[in-house]
């Protein structure tokens, strides 16, 4: 289970959302949705560290952990918005490098780990090309496979659909159901309402539920 | 003709320092290029200052000048090099500053997006620059540095001023001695073989890069 706790975060006297609580049940998807500008990225970026948070904390399985902690940080998986590959890797190589650098996992197991992520989500045939020859829908495939190359214990995603056509959209629920039943916590950040009911287990709304 | 092969080996005897002083300028200023060009960015003002000021004092004298400051007028006040020494010195902090105003345009280009997605991965800033930023960094820079080494390749001639014997100055002894151009003829189609040669390998290694985008 994860609870978040009281999340804070302010830009001197501007306010962008205070005392955030929520609670998450293992292998649920939680939806934040909200429009534009209501702080939902930022609330993903202070959750994993890209942002400071002015305050909040959060249990991770009994565990707690400051908001920053690069402990805590490890443990959750981002899915960005524009993927952000890294471009001169290939994609089994995108999945291995965090592995092997920050894991010291040996070169053979983080290929096995890898090669099973891409058949899991159906990009065997990709697994040695360049980021810049795949589709979108095959790069938010790769990006959802290198966080979850690193074993974390819930992924996050930062609008999700944004750039993806209807099929694509809809293949990326079924990539998120899929992981849901193998037990995976989710948290989507996304104002795509339709995509938002077909996955999700919790709607959050960002701009009424949230204290400012 | 049989001028021509007459002469060759004399002023090939001065490649030996040509190329000696291109390749330890190339040895030495591509590391600390690299490192002030990260120290443009520090966060600490001081830091900032100095090195901008290290990069005006070099690209704002000519090279020709602060090789003679570096081996007369640094003797004068006791610093003494010898005289390959101080030709090293002064090609490296010379070139360095150039590099690193390559190298920080290169960076400046890299995306956040790519910082980020190491830090959520766990990575620290050190496997960040040296796995992530560094290889993307180097696509960047590969032409804009060729560019550089070509005129490295010309610049070592700068190195009569203090008295070291290269192509040049072998062809220019060579010259006054038989009252004949052939022996500059021989450095032009020296510094042309050279330059070829770099251009090749720039090629190469621009073409290795274009596997991915």
């Amino acid at each position: 289970m994860i609870a978040i706790k009281n999340l804070t975060k302010a830009y001197g006297d501007n306010v962008i959302f205070k005392d955030l609580s929520l609670t998450m049940a293992d292998g649920e998807i939680l939806v934040v949705v909200g429009p534009s500008g209501s702080g939902k990225t930022t609330f993903i970026k202070t959750l994993t560290g890209l942002e400071d948070a002015s305050a909040g904390e959060i249990d991770l399985n009994g565990q707690a952990y400051q908001v920053g902690d690069s402990a805590l940080a490890a443990k959750i998986g981002l899915i960005f918005q524009d993927f952000n590959l890294f471009p001169h890797l290939t994609v089994k190589k995108n999945l291995t490098l965090a592995p092997m650098t920050v894991k010291k996992m040996s070169e053979k197991e983080a290929n096995q780990k890898a090669d099973e992520l891409l058949s899991t989500l159906g990009l065997t045939d990709q697994a040695n090309l360049y980021p810049y020859q795949l589709s979108g829908g095959q790069k938010q495939r790769v990006g959802i496979a290198r966080a979850l190359a690193m074993d974390p214990q819930i992924i996050a995603y930062d609008e999700p659909t944004s750039g993806l056509d209807e099929k694509t959209t809809d293949q990326v629920s079924q990539v998120m159901l899929a992981l849901k039943k193998a037990g995976v916590t989710q948290l989507v950040v996304t104002h795509d309402l339709p995509f938002a009911d077909k996955v999700a287990d919790t709607v959050f709304d960002f701009e009424k539920e949230v204290q400012r | 003709m049989k001028y021509f092969f007459e002469v060759l080996p004399s002023i090939a005897s001065g490649l030996q320092m040509t190329l000696g002083v291109f390749f330890i300028t190339i040895i030495g200023s591509i590391p600390l290029g690299i490192l002030v060009s990260l120290a443009m960015r520090s966060p600490y003002f001081s830091v900032r200052w100095l090195v901008n000021g290290y990069i005006w004092l070099m690209r704002g004298t000519p090279l020709l000048l602060q090789l003679i400051f570096i081996y007369y007028g640094l003797s004068m006040v006791g610093i003494s090099f010898s005289r390959f020494d101080a030709a090293a010195f002064a090609f490296i902090i010379n070139y360095a500053a150039y590099l690193a105003e390559i190298f920080r345009g290169g960076l400046q280009a890299i995306p956040q997006g790519q910082f980020d997605a190491a830090q959520v991965l766990g990575l620290n800033k050190v496997q960040t620059f040296f796995k992530i930023i560094l290889p993307q960094v180097i696509k960047i820079v590969v032409p804009s540095f060729g560019n550089e080494v070509v005129n490295l390749v010309k610049d070592t001639s700068l190195i009569y001023v203090i008295g070291l014997g290269d192509i040049l100055r072998a062809g220019s002894i060579a010259a006054s001695r038989d009252v004949s151009l052939v022996p500059y003829l021989i450095v032009g189609l020296m510094y042309l073989a050279m330059v070829a040669v770099v251009t090749i390998v720039l090629r190469r290694s621009e073409k290795r890069l274009s596997a991915w985008r």
